[in-house]
């Protein structure tokens, strides 16, 4: 009895850890990546968990292993002449980090260096901790992370600081004293006017508009949505707008979605709603579209979430919304890694750098924090989308 | 005949005291907000709850035999995310076709689970918490750091759009078909059977172990519809998707009347748990209840109502010890 009932068990983390296999096969750039992984995780009776672990993924094996960490998509062989750059996303299966992890990927190893991607299992500060722990006793040159925190990986980025390692951020910044420099997809005042400038376009210079955000204390979102206030107040070209409530979804279908509903419930004259998030812009686009509401959406979000909402007639809920190519910004962070490496850049406002076919880029101080900046905001609108849709 | 005191009538059926919640939930969330009696708001509790009231009903029969179930959400989002791909990548595009897939994969999912707690003697809370994390990962590893989004799945997504009655339907056949099952049946009985006592139910002659092997399976065949239908109501597959709403689940059965360990609960019950959930979910928001505190005040209801729950239960109890020394 015992002996069959183990056997099941075996055979099924033996299938899972197959299958899962299976699935990385066609990510794991390196060859190195099983036995490296395979070398963290450990404990003998665990074989079967430490190859799942060896998937791009983690997540599948049973236990503590892979609770927060998640493995590496592509894992480090150490010492090479190039050096080692990581890169820490928000999380696992997100195709927007995904695209940003293959732009830095690319920018790094075209300089010749190795590259670690780390993708947290969930969107936690916590996860991203112990992620950073391992890459401090892996050694690595530099770590580009993009924080699901201000604050809480302060001490263990500092940690990763005081071992000689490059601290830089992209996407969403933490505390500007523990890293170098951010890359900034956009300037936090640039989105926000941009939005503001749509919000004020499609209400048609007045009325109600509402914000729907992702958690209360998402950094980027709380900045965007503080810049959006902070031009209301200053410029009276805004005077007539109201912004009757910030909303947040969680970045949650299922809570977006209520939050949406409860807004137009609210809100009987609301004419726009403002969603700066990719999931909550998709939830929010499918109620508006669904109950074909009147109310007009904009934000930023993904080409291809958006695709099915995006157009100019009343049958489309999203009119035009925004977003920076994720790709270009992890290629920016790739080369401002390897040259915070190099020496070429110390960090300081007023460094100039080349960022490959990018151009040339100056460290910004905006704002008391140094920054790099990629760009203004890409417009997605009814004439683009088809060509963008397939692309991220 | 002695008429009935309010008290008694009370403490006389559980539902009649979460038929009291739910009304003084809905007439205060009704003054703040008028809006929130409309139809459409009513309609829309039951559309954007499908998923907790279609697995709470699997809850019921896995704590029914004293057990629990937190893999549900995994294998919910590994069957959503399979059929989210299938779409995305032009496999199959047929909308019947693909609730067969989601509910087979939730089948076997359940039923490994099944096999395990019961042929094995394996903790139900230590097992499913092992697939928790298998089949989480798996939507993971199948995603391979894609969504199916919007335009994947449109047309499957009309099925579940607000206003069509696809969810509603399912939700209605599930509800009549478990009350009738449940109590009615050889087979739902023998689930109480193994939940109010274990030894009993096996000198009676019930097959313990098929029993519990057949309600993992249906925990796991609803947990795999439930994939497809949040694909379909959100337009949308992500590997994390619904990643913790298994506690919704556990709650609407515990608010419901379900005991932890084992033997009680109804249908009627659960449903009725269900629906304060998804109104609690949906009237926060609606009465302008800043938004850091709508989990503080959503568990405070929770508590509240199971505080409730087990008082009338303790009186009912003592009623009917009176009843039976006269």
């Amino acid at each position: 009895m015992k002996k069959k009932v183990l056997s099941v068990l075996l055979a099924a983390t033996m299938v899972a850890s197959v299958l899962a296999g299976c699935g990385s096969a066609a990510q794991t750039a390196a060859p190195a990546a099983e036995p490296a992984a395979a070398e963290e995780s450990a404990p003998a009776e665990d074989t079967a968990a430490a190859d799942t672990a060896a998937a791009d993924t983690a997540a599948a094996d049973t236990a503590d292993a892979a609770a927060d960490t998640a493995a590496a998509d592509t894992a480090a062989p150490a010492a090479s002449g190039g050096g080692t750059y990581a890169l820490v996303t928000k999380s696992a299966g997100n195709p927007f980090m995904e695209r940003m992890a293959s732009g830095f990927q690319e920018a790094v190893e075209a300089s010749g260096g190795t590259v670690v991607i780390q993708n947290p299992e969930a969107a936690t500060p916590d996860a991203q901790i112990s992620v950073v722990q391992s890459l401090i006793s892996q050694g690595v040159s530099s770590i580009a992370v993009d924080g699901n925190d201000a604050n809480a990986l302060t001490a263990v980025l500092t940690e990763a600081k005081d071992a000689g390692i490059k601290i830089l951020t992209l996407d969403s910044d933490v505390a500007p004293d523990t890293r170098t420099v951010y890359c900034n997809q956009a300037g936090v005042s640039q989105i926000g006017q941009t939005l503001m400038e749509a919000v004020y376009d499609l209400t048609g210079g007045e009325g109600d508009w509402a914000i729907l955000s992702a958690t209360s204390q998402a950094t980027n979102q709380n900045a965007w949505i503080d810049a959006m206030k902070s031009l209301m107040e200053s410029d009276s070209k805004y005077a007539k707008l109201n912004l009757v409530e910030v909303a947040y979804g969680d970045d949650e279908p299922q809570k977006s979605t209520d939050q949406t509903q409860a807004l137009l419930q609210n809100y009987p004259d609301l004419k726009v709603i403002c969603a700066p998030t990719t999931v909550g812009i998709a939830a929010a686009a499918k109620v508006l579209q669904d109950q074909k509401s009147s109310v007009k959406l904009t934000g930023l979000g993904l080409p291809s979430e958006m695709a099915e909402y995006i157009g100019d007639d009343d049958a489309h809920s999203c009119p035009y919304m925004y977003l920076w190519n994720p790709i270009d910004l992890g290629r920016l962070a790739g080369y401002t890694s390897i040259a915070l490496v190099d020496g070429s850049i110390t960090g300081a406002a007023g460094d100039t750098f080349t960022a490959g076919e990018l151009g040339s880029y100056t460290i910004e101080e905006i704002d008391g924090s140094t920054q790099i900046i990629l760009g203004p905001p890409f417009k997605f609108d009814p004439s683009n989308i088809d060509e963008w849709k397939s692309v991220y | 005949m002695k008429k009935k005191s309010i008290g008694q009538f009370l403490s006389g059926s559980r539902e009649a005291s979460l038929v009291i919640v739910l009304a003084v939930l809905l007439i205060v969330v009704g003054i703040i907000n008028p809006s929130f009696l409309s139809f459409t708001n009513i309609r829309q509790i039951f559309l954007n709850n499908t998923l907790t009231f279609l697995m709470a009903l699997g809850m019921l029969c896995v704590m029914l035999t004293a057990g629990i179930d937190i893999s549900i959400t995994s294998t919910l989002a590994f069957a959503g995310m399979s059929i989210g791909l299938m779409q995305k990548y032009n496999i199959l595009h047929n909308t019947f076709l693909l609730f067969i897939i989601g509910a087979l994969i939730g089948v076997v999912c359940g039923f490994l689970n099944g096999l395990i707690i019961a042929k094995g003697n394996v903790a139900p809370i230590i097992c499913t918490m092992g697939f928790m994390y298998i089949w989480r990962g798996m939507a993971y590893v199948i995603s391979n750091n894609n969504w199916a989004s919007g335009m994947d799945v449109a047309g499957f997504s009309d099925f579940g759009k607000d206003g069509a009655p696809g969810p509603y339907i399912i939700l209605i056949v599930a509800y009549v078909l478990f009350f009738v099952i449940m109590k009615w049946t050889r087979f739902g009985r023998r689930i109480y059977a193994v939940g109010s006592n274990l030894e009993a139910a096996k000198v009676s002659g019930i097959n313990v172990d098929s029993t519990l092997i057949s309600v993992y399976t249906i925990m796991g065949l609803l947990a795999g519809l439930a994939g497809v239908l949040s694909v379909s109501i959100y337009a949308s597959a992500q590997p994390n998707m619904q990643y913790g709403k298994e506690m919704d689940v556990i709650a609407a059965c515990v608010i419901g009347g379900v005991s932890m360990s084992g033997g009680r609960g109804s249908v009627t019950g659960t449903f009725l748990g269900a629906l304060i959930i998804g109104i609690i979910s949906k009237a926060l928001p609606m009465v302008n209840i800043p938004n850091f505190w709508q989990n503080l005040i959503k568990g405070v209801i929770i508590l509240a109502v199971v505080i409730l729950n087990v008082v009338t239960q303790r009186t009912m109890e003592r009623q009917n010890l009176l009843r039976r020394e006269m």
